[in-house]
């Protein structure tokens, strides 16, 4: 049996430097309605605050500065990111490059590919998307029909990704395709290609969620032409890719913190003097959020550390997704509310946020039976 | 402290941890534990216990105890909850950092305190209005843990509007006993204008373990329970892997993997949420974290013993196989010194008193 580690971490003096940056940012933000605050603001994007956000030194704040990037630690990056979501601010357009792509690049790209690309993300100027899904490959992911095939110079890729969120405003889709005809090693033969989305071959349509709104695609390759060279990993490595980056997609603080904005507006309608049912409640709801904020820091150092801590990253998501998803059931009974999609109170608005998406929250980065799968094997029962 | 420093004290701590895990392996085993349900006393246990310095570990050194940081004591106490060590380790440490942080004597063998419960109201009255006068004890301590089987307990009690600890014998003391679901000795001690001399009664001063008694003592309790449900995983998934239905192992089946890895989640948040406790103990928001690990280890333990037991089948319904001794103490513990909705209803009143803006930096401080 595995054991669970999650050392307890320190931030460093100078992560708290850089918390009163961001708050001193986000405050002016707000002061100048740079932004409304929004429950599961991540899947929020506005460019014009991705632009603010990188003026201020706040995207690829691990990486070199040679690509634009900051070269601060993970933990003052944590900090960044940990803000912007109490906050409610829109990161949706910078934060996939932001927390995997960037890194991905930078650890298994070339250093010409990561010059033209980087700096004009770190300006939050340009953005990324992960093909993966698609309509007959969710959580069996290695059964990707998605074809490359080589040519002279390069491949032609054909096949058709669906969720893709944010493939509408992206510059560049990190594509999960096969590459190699399949074999008994289903996980061999597939590659993760760099697509440049401005080039012909390409196109993307809206995928409307339940609520009408999203930012999710469909993403149709047809005998698109991708050069040589232009991959993460290089060519077969594909899968051993995907499951490096899930460390970093799995165990951040935005697998957790997606209601927040709905508890702390709870936590403002019920005021200074609340009966016990709703102290209670808060403070129930704060002990999950406080065990899973160290848990999830915890893993940010061991990322620091170089190590891939994937069992730990699916024991947090796994449980903030449940304490995400739980948020708005518990509040709703003790503020009842009758709300619209265009209710204007912030509890209110909050509250019907957070119940019309919470249905995404323990499907995407991989569903909740997918992430207990994980566990049950690194508990030594698969 | 420099990193070498650093180095040689996790050196240390694991040293500590393997002799008293070999230790509690030796002699906590299901005999020792069955035996002390039905009020034998583990003499080789705490003999051995006694041996290794460990219940005088926040005892300072020019005290006459070990003196072991904090964090370490706390660790081999989880190891204790782990291993279900039928003594009263927990109380010890407690009396013992309550004695000594009131400048009081620190007695040998095994101790226990008083009051644990916030409604038990003793008080100290003086004898005479000299110096050297001695004190009379008054009042009712229920669910005193251990006391029949301890010599001394560390006693807070009011002198007026000071509060004071007092270190008491518990011979010739008006006991009834009482037991919790594990069988722990949990007894009613009543104190009959009970006389104690002036050197065994010292002011507990703003800050001292016996001015803080009760929230330590959830602490305690929460460093117990992250132990003993670490064994509740422990125990399951070895059970699942070895007991065979419909031709397979148990643990094969999807079914019982999604259960036990939600059983790993809570196990996991709940020693987080104990870590973090542990480490804030000595700072200025001790009681914010130590309230977030009672009401989150208390939490954790519904889940936890429920599937536990049911995937054990009968087996583990039985008094012969050894996970009881785990869930009982998991059902007790989660209830003393505060139920989860105690500490729960505290952060939520404080969260509430800062206001809404306040939650997230309350969050973020360390
Ligand atoms: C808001 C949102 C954004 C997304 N963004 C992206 C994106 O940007 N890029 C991208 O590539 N994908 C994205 N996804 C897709 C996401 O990764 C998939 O939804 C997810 O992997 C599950 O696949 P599926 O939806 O096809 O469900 P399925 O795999 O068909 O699963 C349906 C149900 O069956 C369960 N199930 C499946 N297999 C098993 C099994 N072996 N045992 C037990 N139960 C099982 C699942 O847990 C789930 O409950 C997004 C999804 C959402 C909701």
């Amino acid at each position: 049996m595995q054991e669970f580690q999650f050392n307890p971490v320190t931030f460093p003096p100078e992560a708290e430097e850089t918390r009163a940056n961001v708050r001193a940012f986000l405050a002016d933000e707000l002061k100048n309605g740079g932004f409304k605050p929004r429950a599961n603001c991540w899947v929020a994007g506005d460019t014009g605050f991705s632009e603010r956000c990188g003026a201020a030194g706040f995207i690829g704040m691990t990486w070199p500065k040679e690509y634009g990037g900051h070269e601060r630690s993970a933990l003052e990056r944590y900090v960044v990111i940990e803000e912007m979501l109490a906050a409610g601010a829109p990161v949706g357009a910078h934060w996939v490059v932001d927390r995997q792509s960037g890194p991905q690049l930078i650890a298994h790209s070339t250093p010409e590919i990561c010059k033209q690309i980087l700096p004009r993300v770190t300006e939050g100027k340009s953005y990324f998307a992960i093909g993966m899904s698609e309509p007959d490959s969710g959580s069996d992911l290695a059964s990707v029909r998605t074809r490359a095939t080589k040519v002279e110079g390069g491949w032609r890729i054909t096949g058709t990704k669906v969720w893709t969120s944010y493939a509408h405003m992206a510059d560049y889709i990190i594509l999960l395709a096969r590459s190699a005809p399949l074999e008994d090693d289903r996980h061999a033969g597939l590659t993760q290609f760099i697509i440049d989305m401005s080039k012909d071959g390409v196109s993307t349509s809206p995928i409307k969620n339940l609520h009408g709104g999203g930012d999710f695609n469909e993403v149709v390759f047809d005998a698109y032409f991708q050069p040589d060279g232009w991959t993460v990993g290089g060519e077969g490595n594909g899968w051993k890719m995907v499951t490096g980056e899930l460390a970093y997609e799995r165990s951040g603080p935005e697998r957790f913190l997606s209601t927040y904005t709905l508890l702390r507006e709870f936590v403002r309608t019920v005021g200074d003097n609340p009966d016990a049912a709703s102290a209670r409640a808060v403070g129930r709801m704060v002990s999950h959020l406080s065990a899973l904020r160290h848990m999830s820091t915890s893993i940010a150092g061991m990322l620091e550390e170089g190590l891939s801590p994937n069992l730990e990253a699916a024991v947090v998501k796994d449980l903030g997704n449940k304490l995400e998803k739980e948020i708005p059931e518990i509040v709703r009974l003790l503020a009842p509310r009758e709300t619209g999609f265009d209710s204007r109170e912030d509890y209110e608005q909050a509250l019907a946020i957070s119940v019309l998406e919470a249905p995404s929250f323990a499907l995407r980065g991989g569903t909740r039976e997918i992430l207990r799968g994980i566990i049950a094997k690194g508990l030594g029962l698969r | 402290m420099t990193s070498a420093a650093q180095d040689d004290q996790n050196e240390l701590r694991d040293i500590l941890l393997a002799t008293a895990g070999k230790l509690f392996e030796d002699l906590s085993t299901h005999e020792v534990i069955q035996a002390a349900e039905t009020g034998t006393w583990p003499t080789d246990l705490w003999n051995a216990l006694e041996e290794t310095g460990i219940p005088l570990a926040l005892v300072p050194e020019d005290q006459g105890g070990a003196g072991l940081p904090f964090a370490d004591a706390m660790a081999v106490l989880r190891l204790s909850g782990t291993h279900a060590v039928p003594v009263p380790l927990a109380e010890t440490l407690l009396a013992t950092s309550v004695l000594s942080d009131a400048g009081l004597p620190v007695p040998e063998g095994p101790l226990s305190i008083a009051p644990v419960n916030e409604s038990d109201r003793l008080t100290l009255t003086k004898n005479g209005t000299q110096d050297g006068d001695g004190w009379s004890l008054s009042g009712t301590a229920t669910r005193v843990p251990w006391s029949r089987q301890v010599g001394y307990m560390a006693v807070v009690a009011m002198a007026g509007t000071n509060k004071m600890v007092a270190c008491v014998p518990t011979s010739g003391l008006a006991t009834a006993p009482g037991s919790n679901l594990a069988a722990e000795p949990r007894d009613t001690v009543t104190f009959d204008a009970h006389s104690l001399p002036a050197e065994a009664v010292a002011p507990a001063s703003p800050g001292s373990a016996g001015d803080r008694l009760y929230e330590l003592g959830a602490l305690v309790r929460s460093v117990q329970l992250a132990g003993a449900l670490h064994r509740v995983l422990i125990v399951a998934v070895e059970y699942v892997n070895e007991r065979k239905q419909f031709g397979r192992p148990l643990g094969k089946f999807q079914a019982i993997q999604q259960q036990l890895a939600l059983l790993a989640c809570e196990v996991a948040a709940a020693g987080a949420a104990v870590d973090s406790a542990v480490d804030a103990a000595h700072t200025q928001n001790a009681r914010f974290h130590i309230a977030i690990a009672k009401a989150r280890a208390g939490e954790a333990v519904g889940y936890v013993a429920e599937t536990g037991h049911q995937v054990h089948g009968a087996i583990g319904f039985t008094q012969e196989y050894k996970l009881h001794h785990s869930t009982k103490r998991l059902w007790s513990w989660r209830d003393e010194f505060g139920a989860e909705t105690t500490w729960q209803e505290q952060i939520g009143q404080s969260v509430a008193a800062g206001g809404a803006d306040t939650l997230w930096p309350l969050l973020t401080s360390s």
